[in-house]
């Protein structure tokens, strides 16, 4: 598939703190990406680096396979849905949308004409003529991101577009950005730190932290292989059983072994981490044969989620509490309560071993 | 005490405040439409000082040249202040020791200003005049008409300016269209102060306008005046300057209070 953008070792430092190290995706043509990781990783810097906000301390960036580095961002074909919107308070929302096409110089019946049609696009025909301060927050992020979109940009940039938004309308403007996005056809770049939002919405996402991507992937690939132990952490809930590797597993103290695959790199005898998704594991009887993995524990906590219901099951010499989500169903088969003893399993193929220091996060000298 | 006596002390403390501030202006007042003109007795309403006023060249030619004066002062203040409150808070790393510069002229006060820039225009050998209190007035306007407009600025949103350049805008063109339209209140009511302040002011005037009569300004024309004691004509130019400081100061206040809200 073509790419639109790329970005080649694309770094960033401001003075001795470097936000954005080395760098180098590649966004295609139609796609819905994602900069997924914590506050601080480096996302918004180098999304503002794509915009043209923030000069490059290395690497270059290629939009169309031209070098758009050094362009001012009056000049780069791209456009960002800032944040906090940054509507023009004096102006109604239709003035709003027709600003670009006015720096463009088009013709005034073809800015009205395209400024309608993304008025429709948007539902926004009736609130036009209203100011920014005359509408509210799911309002103003819809001309926020008409005003970026009308101007047909080849990527359109959005930093954390839904973070202002409370959570019930977050989730209809997930939709509701997706179904815009494949309606116009542009490269949606989306920074969020909201890994459910990058997941339910892109088609691929990057992880990063301190500067880097830790991986990037379909939303299936960073949640069903994490490509390490932070990824497995930042993505969805799961559960970590430290150990040292053996040939087949995790040999894990006062649990025994967790059989798995061990990941290329990882030698037995290296201290390892286990770790299986909540989802993945169910309830056995203790006595039947099963799963090629169990654990005995007693049940701490019950949260009853509607859909599900979350068990916390302390294990003796584990830390933490094992999260456990049962349908609702699995749930009522079986009577349970705190302090109910309980035996959890799961099959090898839904381990994942993880070397449990990240090598990257050593301190480079 | 009771509450209905603790509220009727406090409003007599209210009320006798007010009439010492503004009981002496609301006579002066009342007597520039006196028609005998003595301060002691109340001969009837006329505006015959006004007519008088209006007919003495030396009076006319002071006020002509204050207009000047705080046109001029104000105009090129509201400009360079405007810049100088855009550039400050633009700038990512605050320091300290550059906003006490900038606030400065505002504490100093006129009378060591006044000496000062006398000096410096006579170390310079400047022949003074209009333009040397033009220039003077422009010191301490600027002070005010950028505390004013960055007053403003700390809650105008930068990523507008950074969003019209994502559209497609130059910045000449991001100034002209977005930030300007923004702050315009402000600057509007900082251009006003400045006026009212240029209009009124003595001290810096009388020492940077040089020897002649030529340049001088209208509170300069009224102390001059006084020596032959206070006549009707000086209350009604005086009811004069304040009407316009009222005005412009209400404009004034009516507008920031515009920006506040938003």
């Amino acid at each position: 598939m073509n790419a639109v953008l790329t970005t080649e070792a694309v770094s960033k430092r401001f003075g001795a703190v470097t936000a954005v190290d080395g760098i180098s995706l590649a966004i295609r043509e139609n796609e819905f990406f994602a900069l997924l990781g914590p506050s601080g990783c480096g996302k918004t810097t180098l999304l503002r680096m794509l915009a043209g906000f923030e000069s490059l301390s290395g690497g270059r960036i290629l939009l169309d396979g031209k070098d758009i580095s050094p362009l001012p961002p009056n000049r780069r074909p791209l456009n960002l849905m800032f944040q906090s919107y940054a509507l023009f308070p004096h102006m109604t929302a239709r003035a709003n949308i027709a600003y670009g096409l006015e720096m463009e110089r088009l013709p005034r019946a073809e800015i009205a004409a395209r400024v309608d049609a993304i008025l429709a696009a948007t539902q926004l025909e009736s609130l036009a003529d209203r100011k920014p301060d005359a509408l509210s927050g799911g309002q103003k992020q819809r001309v926020a991101l008409a005003r970026a979109l009308v101007k047909r940009p080849r990527v359109l940039l959005l930093d954390e577009p839904l973070g202002a938004l409370d959570k019930k309308l977050r989730g209809a403007m997930q939709l509701e950005l997706k179904r815009l996005q494949s309606e116009v056809g542009i490269t949606f770049i989306v920074v969020t730190h909201d890994q459910e939002e990058a997941l339910v919405m892109a088609d691929r996402v990057a992880v990063l932290k301190d500067g880097r991507v830790r991986q990037c992937g379909t939303p299936h690939e960073v949640y069903e292989r994490p490509a390490d132990r932070f990824v497995a952490d930042f993505i969805g809930v799961m559960n970590f059983l430290p150990g040292r590797a053996v040939a087949d597993g995790v040999e894990v103290p006062g649990v025994g072994l967790v059989r798995g695959a061990l990941p290329t790199g990882l030698s037995a005898g290296a201290a390892a981490v286990a770790a299986v998704r909540p989802e993945r594991l169910s309830l056995v009887a203790p006595g039947a044969p099963g799963p090629d993995n169990r654990i005995a524990g007693t049940v701490a906590a019950i949260a009853y989620h509607g859909l599900d219901v979350q068990l916390h099951v302390a294990c003796g010499a584990l830390p933490a509490p094992i999260l456990v989500r049962l349908t609702a169903d699995a749930a009522e088969a079986s009577p349970l309560e705190p302090g109910t003893p309980v035996t959890l399993g799961w099959a090898a193929a839904d381990s994942r071993i993880f070397a449990e220091r990240d090598t990257s996060e050593e301190p480079t000298r | 005490m009771s509450d209905a006596s603790t509220r009727l002390a406090l409003r007599a403390v209210l009320a006798a405040v007010f009439v010492f501030l503004y009981v002496p202006i609301a006579v002066l007042v009342a007597l520039s439409f006196n028609e005998g003109g003595l301060p002691t007795a109340w001969s009837g309403f006329s505006v015959k000082w006004y007519v008088s006023l209006a007919s003495n060249s030396a009076i006319l030619l002071a006020a002509g040249n204050t207009l000047i004066v705080a046109l001029a002062s104000t105009a090129i203040a509201t400009v360079l202040g405007t810049l100088l409150a855009l550039g400050i808070e633009m700038r990512r790393s605050r320091s300290r020791g550059l906003e006490a510069l900038v606030f400065a002229p505002m504490i100093i006060p006129d009378i060591v200003l006044a000496i000062a820039l006398l000096s410096f225009f006579a170390a310079l050998d400047v022949t003074m005049g209009l333009h040397t209190i033009v220039a003077a007035h422009v010191v301490f306007n600027l002070a005010f008409v950028s505390a004013v407009v960055r007053a403003r600025l700390k809650s105008f949103d930068w990523s507008m300016v950074e969003a019209s350049a994502d559209l497609g805008a130059s910045g000449l063109t991001t100034f002209r269209r977005v930030t300007l339209p923004a702050i315009l209140p402000s600057v509007v009511a900082g251009a006003l102060i400045a006026f009212t302040l240029s209009v009124d002011e003595f001290i810096i005037a009388f020492f940077t306008a040089g020897a002649g009569r030529s340049s001088i300004t209208l509170p300069m024309q009224i102390y001059s005046m006084l020596r032959f004691g206070i006549t009707p004509e000086i209350n009604a130019l005086a009811t004069l300057v304040i009407a316009v400081s009222v005005v412009a100061l209400t404009i004034s206040q009516r507008l920031n209070r515009g920006t506040i809200g938003q």
